[in-house]
C-alpha cells in the first residue's frame, strides 16, 4: 500500500496554508499507510553560503540550543534552532557538506533528514493524524510540498525508514510500491560513492536519482532511467527546489491521480486526498499514464 | 406509495458509509425508497456495493475504489469519476459512470452492464465472466486480460496487450489497438457481430458512434484447450 500526496501552490493563499492542506491530504491517506508519515516542505530559502539542516534526535530532551552553539563555534554562525517535535531546523553559515559532515562526526547519534537551502524533511513513525499535530504542519507555509504515509514492506518501521528520502541538493523522493533489485543496485551505487543509511528500497531509488543527476542527467532523464534500471512496482513523486515530478512504472499497479486548478496542482494515490483541497470539485482531473514523466516547475517571476 | 416516489438523499459528509450501504442492503428484504441520491462521496471506497434490489442510486461526485461492486439488479449512476475496480464482480443491473474510471473496471464481472462515458484505464474487464462493458473513450493496457466471457466494446483506443490470454469474451474496438496480448487475434466482423455492436451501443445509449467502425478481437484458442462441444458452458 502506502499513500503519496503532493501539492504545488500557484497562489499566495495556497502558499500560506500549504502545510495545513498537505496535512489534510496526508490524513486522508491514513488507511493506506498507518506505520509512519513524513513530509518534505519547500520554504524559506536561506541565502547563498548558508545551509538549512533538519536534524532528528531520538532523545526527547535533546539540547538543540547547545548544538547550535557548538555549530556557531565551528562555523561562521548558527541561528537559533527551530524545534519541531523530534526534529529541529538549523540554519548555519557554512558549506552544506561541511556542516553535515561535522554533525555526522561529532554527533553520530543524530540523523540529518535534509540538508540544503530550501527543503525541510520531517518524518516519524505513527499515524498521520498524530504526525500532523505533533509537527504542527498547519504552521508551515511554502511553495510546494510532498508527503507519504507508509505501510512497511521492504524494511522495518523506523523513523529512518520513513519517507521522504533526501537525495541531496533539495531533491527528495516518496514512493508507493516495492523494488526487487534494490540490494544489487545499492551495491553498485556504493561503488559510485553514494551513501546509504538503511536497508530500505526507496533510499536506493533516491540514491540512484542522486547518482544520475551527479553524472549530469536532467531530472527528466534521471527519472526515465528508472524505467530501465529499477525492477519492481512504483509510483514516484520526486520533489525539487522548483517543483515536483511524477513517474509510474510501465505496469502501473500502483495508483496515482492528478488534479489542477488555477490555484494549485496536486498529486495523490487517491482522489479522496485531493477532495479536501479548496475548489477540488471543479479541478481538471486525470490519471498519469504509465512510464511517462509529469513535471511541474515554478515559473521565474518576469 | 408516496415513499417510493421520493428521492432519498444521503450526505456522506454526515452519514457513515456503512450506514448508507446497510440501508441499501436492507432493500433486498424490506420495502423502502427506490431512488437514492448520494452526495459528497469525496472518493470514499465501496459506495453502493452488494445491492440486491431494483433501485436506482445516483452518486453526485467522484467515487473511490470498488464502487457498485458485486451488485445485482440495481442501477448505479456516478455523476463523476471512479477509482479502481468499479462494478467489480457485477452480477446484474447497470453501472453508469459519466466521467472516467481508473484501473480494473468491471473486473471479474459475471453479468449486467457497465458503461464508462470517459476513459477507463489499465486492466478494464480483467477476468470478465459475462459482464458487458461499454467504454465511450479509451482503455489502458492489459484490458480484457484472461477475459472468459461477456463483451467489451471500446469506442476509442485500446492500450498494449489487449485481450492477453483471453478465453471466450468478445472484444470490439473502434479506434487504434496499440497491441494485442498473447493468443488474442483480430477476427472477421459478420452480421451477427454488427448486430451485437448495435445492441451494446443502444444499451449504453450511445448514438453518435458508427457501428460499422468497430473491429472484432478474440481468442485464437491456442493457449487453452477449447472443446467446441462445451462452448455453452462459458
Amino acid at each position: 500500500m502506502c499513500g503519496i500526496v503532493g501539492l504545488f501552490a500557484k497562489t499566495g493563499e495556497i502558499e500560506d496554508r500549504l502545510g495545513a492542506y498537505l496535512g489534510a491530504m496526508l490524513v486522508q491517506m491514513s488507511s493506506r499507510g498507518p506505520d509512519s508519515a513524513g513530509v518534505a516542505v519547500y520554504r524559506d530559502p536561506v541565502p547563498a553560503g548558508s545551509s538549512k539542516l533538519v536534524v532528528y534526535s531520538a532523545d526527547p530532551a535533546e539540547d538543540w540550543g547547545a548544538l547550535a552553539v557548538a555549530l556557531g563555534n565551528r562555523f561562521a554562525a548558527c541561528e537559533h534552532p527551530m524545534r519541531r517535535a523530534s526534529h529541529a531546523v538549523l540554519v548555519v553559515e557554512g558549506d552544506v557538506d561541511d556542516v553535515s559532515g561535522w554533525i555526522h562526526d561529532e554527533r553520530p547519534d543524530l540523523r540529518v533528514m535534509s540538508a540544503s537551502r530550501v527543503i525541510e524533511i520531517y518524518k516519524e513513525v505513527g499515524l498521520p493524524t498524530a504526525f500532523a499535530e505533533r509537527f504542527r504542519l498547519e504552521e508551515l507555509a511554502g511553495s510546494h510540498a510532498l508527503g507519504h504515509t507508509r505501510m512497511a514492506t521492504e524494511s522495518r518501521v523506523t523513523t529512518e525508514g520513513s519517507h521522504p528520502f533526501s537525495t541531496g541538493l533539495d531533491l527528495c523522493l516518496v514512493h508507493n510500491g516495492s523494488l526487487s533489485n534494490h540490494n544489487r543496485l545499492r551495491q553498485s551505487l556504493r561503488r559510485e560513492g553514494i551513501e546509504f543509511r538503511t536497508e530500505n528500497d526507496t533510499e536506493v531509488a533516491a540514491g540512484y536519482l542522486a547518482w544520475r543527476l551527479r553524472e549530469g542527467a536532467s531530472l527528466q532523464e534521471a527519472l526515465e532511467g528508472c524505467l530501465a534500471d529499477l525492477d519492481g512496482f512504483y509510483t514516484f513523486l520526486c520533489g525539487t527546489a522548483d517543483g515536483f515530478a511524477v513517474l509510474r512504472d510501465p505496469i502501473a499497479c500502483k495508483p496515482a491521480v492528478m488534479a489542477e486548478t488555477d490555484d494549485w496542482v496536486a498529486m495523490a494515490s487517491e482522489w479522496r486526498a485531493i477532495a479536501v483541497l479548496p475548489g477540488s470539485a471543479e479541478a481538471r482531473l486525470w490519471e498519469p499514464e504509465p512510464g511517462v514523466v509529469y513535471a511541474w516547475e515554478r515559473q521565474a517571476v518576469a | 406509495m408516496s415513499v417510493a416516489a421520493a428521492v432519498e438523499t444521503v450526505d456522506l459528509a454526515v452519514t457513515p458509509l456503512r450506514e448508507l450501504n446497510q440501508r441499501l442492503h436492507d432493500l433486498a428484504s424490506e420495502p423502502g425508497p427506490r431512488h437514492w441520491r448520494v452526495v459528497n462521496p469525496n472518493g470514499a471506497h465501496a459506495i453502493a456495493c452488494g445491492l440486491d434490489a431494483d433501485v436506482e442510486v445516483e452518486i453526485d461526485g467522484h467515487a473511490g475504489y470498488y464502487c457498485a461492486g458485486m451488485n445485482k439488479r440495481a442501477t448505479v449512476t456516478v455523476h463523476g469519476n471512479v477509482s479502481t475496480g468499479v462494478a467489480e464482480n457485477l452480477m446484474s443491473g447497470r453501472v453508469i459512470v459519466e466521467g472516467s474510471a481508473s484501473q480494473s473496471s468491471g473486473a471479474t464481472g459475471r453479468g449486467g452492464l457497465l458503461v464508462v462515458h470517459g476513459d477507463a484505464s489499465a486492466r478494464c474487464g480483467i477476468s470478465m465472466k459475462g459482464i458487458d462493458i461499454v467504454v465511450r473513450g479509451n482503455v489502458g493496457h492489459l484490458s480484457a486480460f484472461m477475459a472468459q466471457t461477456g463483451r467489451l466494446l471500446v469506442c476509442g483506443d485500446a492500450g498494449e496487450a489487449l485481450g492477453d490470454s483471453i478465453y471466450e469474451a468478445r472484444l470490439y474496438v473502434a479506434g487504434i489497438v496499440k497491441g494485442l496480448g498473447a493468443d488474442c487475434v483480430e477476427k472477421e466482423v459478420r452480421e451477427e457481430h454488427l448486430a451485437e455492436v448495435r445492441q451494446l451501443l443502444a444499451a449504453a445509449e450511445i448514438t453518435d458512434v458508427e457501428p460499422a467502425s468497430f473491429r472484432r478481437y478474440g481468442s485464437a484458442r491456442r493457449l487453452y484447450t477449447f472443446e467446441i462441444d462445451n462452448a455453452d458452458a462459458y
